[in-house]
């Protein structure tokens, strides 16, 4: 018997395989992508029994539709808050699921949000490139050959897919529910190429996102900043969350798929623990950046990192969204009643 | 340049150490495109990367500084600081002399499409571009923007006014030679550009599919050697089937 694999039945344009990001190159020039909200990313996988970096489908505005070939598919769904339905049942997110052969799962945007990941028990079978999976279309690297996922792909599901049946049930994650009305910043590593009140008012105006904005990097519009000398200075590092001010003084927040090294000056740079909220920001959403300290930033990430610590939760999407028919038609009930029960 | 006796010497200071977010120490040697600046930046991501410090997860050198990514939940800011700035001290001026390269360039004018809007910037003829482009000597300072993209220096000062285009333009064929603001740049990904196209190479600066994946090091010189379309297309089938077809030029 063939080994289950998922099927991509219609993706929008912005799907894409993501693992944790291809490290070790950038002093070659090579991206190192990775997911847009990691946390997110991390909590779909853990769901499963992955590891958390392991290999999971990015869903971005565009939607995307599945199918089961050979074989039952345990998945979890974490992330913006997508309208989710199975055979046209609405289903609760973040939640893990056993998607049947013949059985239709969609995602579609909700009214929030931007990313969504879908990490299936096993993860997927793709050859890495550069000892990983993330794809960077920019440079053709990763996911099944270099580009988006597209329909009619199929993702050969890895070891440990039998995880089991899994009734739909909703993951317990709050830790996906965060902020997005404050982006906390580190000010540099070129904060001095920009008066003090320039400063102040970087962190004080309203920014709001541009619907230009890409993985690889978020546009700002507001009132734009003022350097005090030139704005060309002589390319350096680009960290992830880097924000750079270009002549005309429009931020760009440099996203999963920047390149390694720019030439613009970077006045603050987005705080690891708030990366993924800032980059679930719908275009036309409005937000405010707010200056911390190295500590703070990385008391925040501990926080982040000690929540991936505890198995992912779940509890049975009972009556609230499931009518008694459909979970018939699954042959579910029987299961669905026990309490929550932790997966590892 | 004549640097009073009170300032002191470039080469005696430390480097500018300079956050970018809770997760990247840069090591800042000046600001500008410089040699000696370059040394030291190699000699100290030769350290780092010897070093090998847990939670350290990798270093970028450019053109002035080494950006050094970690993990704060493994090795801290102060910490990290501190090694940074004793392997600083303790780093030769220069960790090695790079290797010499002569990469081949067809500069015929279907590869070389903007030589004649370069000849008509700087007053030089189409002929005269190709001979300073090809006689001059550059130094590989950094990768950056795409895979395999070489930023190098020692553009001849003759194209100093070459600038950028004022829009980019569509994607470039892979591995083209190209200038722009004083540098010059191999590029081995198409990808659209503002920088001005010289010539093609058949080299591959980056390729998944041979070894190395890549050819120079930071720190290397290289020349390139002026080659007609025929030669192109024999190197280029050669180089396609996986061949390296710059030559390392042995050094005294």
């Amino acid at each position: 018997m063939s080994t289950p694999a998922l099927r991509i039945v219609a993706a929008g344009p912005g799907t894409t395989i993501q693992d944790s990001g291809r490290h070790g190159y950038l002093r070659f020039g090579v991206t190192g992508a990775g997911p847009m909200d990691a946390l997110a990313h991390a909590t779909a996988n853990l769901a499963v029994g992955n590891a958390p970096g392991a290999s999971a489908i990015e869903v971005g505005l565009g939607g995307l539709s599945l199918a089961a070939d050979d074989g039952p598919v345990t998945l979890a769904i974490a992330g913006a808050p997508f309208a989710v339905t199975l055979d046209g049942q609405k289903l609760e997110t973040p939640l893990v699921l056993t998607l049947e052969p013949g059985a239709a799962l969609s995602l579609r945007a909700g009214p929030t949000g931007a990313w969504c990941y879908v990490a299936a028990a096993g993860s997927f079978v793709l050859a890495p490139v550069l000892g990983s999976t993330a794809t960077h279309t920019r440079s053709g690297l990763g996911g099944l050959d270099g580009g988006p996922l597209k329909a009619g792909d199929r993702l050969p599901l890895g070891a440990g897919a039998e995880l089991g049946h899994t009734a739909p049930s909703r993951l317990i994650a709050p830790w996906l529910e965060r902020s997005r009305d404050v982006v906390r910043v580190v000010l540099g590593p070129q904060d001095d190429y920009f008066a003090p009140e320039v400063v102040e008012r970087f962190l004080t105006q309203p920014w709001t996102l541009s619907g230009r904005s890409d993985r690889m990097g978020y546009l700002l519009e507001g009132e734009p900043l003022t350097h005090a000398g030139g704005f060309n200075i002589v390319s350096d590092g680009i960290a992830h969350g880097a924000i750079q001010v270009p002549g005309e003084g429009l931020p760009i927040v440099q996203m999963a798929d920047r390149a390694p090294t720019g030439g613009y000056p970077k006045i603050a740079t987005v705080i690891g623990a708030d990366l993924g909220s800032f980059a679930q920001l719908r275009p036309g959403a409005s937000f405010r950046f707010a200056a911390v300290d190295i500590a703070t930033a990385v008391a925040a990430r501990r926080v982040h990192a000690e929540a991936l610590e505890r198995p992912v939760e779940r509890v049975p999407l009972i009556r609230t969204e499931l009518s008694s028919e459909f979970l018939l038609g699954l042959n579910l009930v029987g299961g669905v009643v026990s309490a929550k029960a932790p997966i590892a | 340049m004549s640097p009073s006796p009170e300032s002191p010497a470039p080469e005696r200071s430390g480097p500018r150490l300079l956050d970018a977010g809770e997760t990247a120490l840069v090591a800042e040697f000046g600001n500008e495109v410089d040699p000696t600046i370059s040394d030291r930046v190699l000699a100290l991501d030769a350290s780092v990367t010897a070093r090998a410090l847990p939670g350290v997860r990798e270093s970028v050198p450019t053109y002035r500084s080494l950006m050094i990514h970690y993990d704060p939940l493994v090795i801290d800011r102060a910490t990290l600081a501190a090694e940074v700035t004793a392997l600083a001290q303790a780093a030769p001026a220069q960790a090695r002399r790079g290797a010499l390269w002569t990469i081949p360039c067809c500069y015929d004018p279907e590869f070389g499409e903007d030589i004649a809007t370069i000849a008509a910037t700087t007053g030089l003829t189409p002929d005269d571009v190709v001979r300073l482009h090809s006689g001059a000597r550059y130094r590989l300072y950094m990768y950056g923007f795409a895979p395999g993209f070489c930023y190098l220096g020692g553009l001849p000062e003759a194209f100093a006014t070459v600038s950028r285009r004022l829009k980019p333009r569509p994607p470039h064929p892979p591995n083209v030679v190209m200038m722009a603001g004083g540098l010059a740049s191999i590029a081995t990904v198409s990808m659209p550009t503002g920088w001005f196209l010289v010539g093609r190479t058949p080299e591959r600066m980056f390729s998944l599919t041979r070894t190395p994946t890549v050819l120079l090091d930071v720190g290397d010189e290289l020349m390139f050697e002026p080659i007609d379309r025929a030669t192109f297309d024999a190197l280029e089938a050669r180089a396609a089937a996986g061949e390296v077809v710059a030559r390392r030029e042995p050094q005294p």
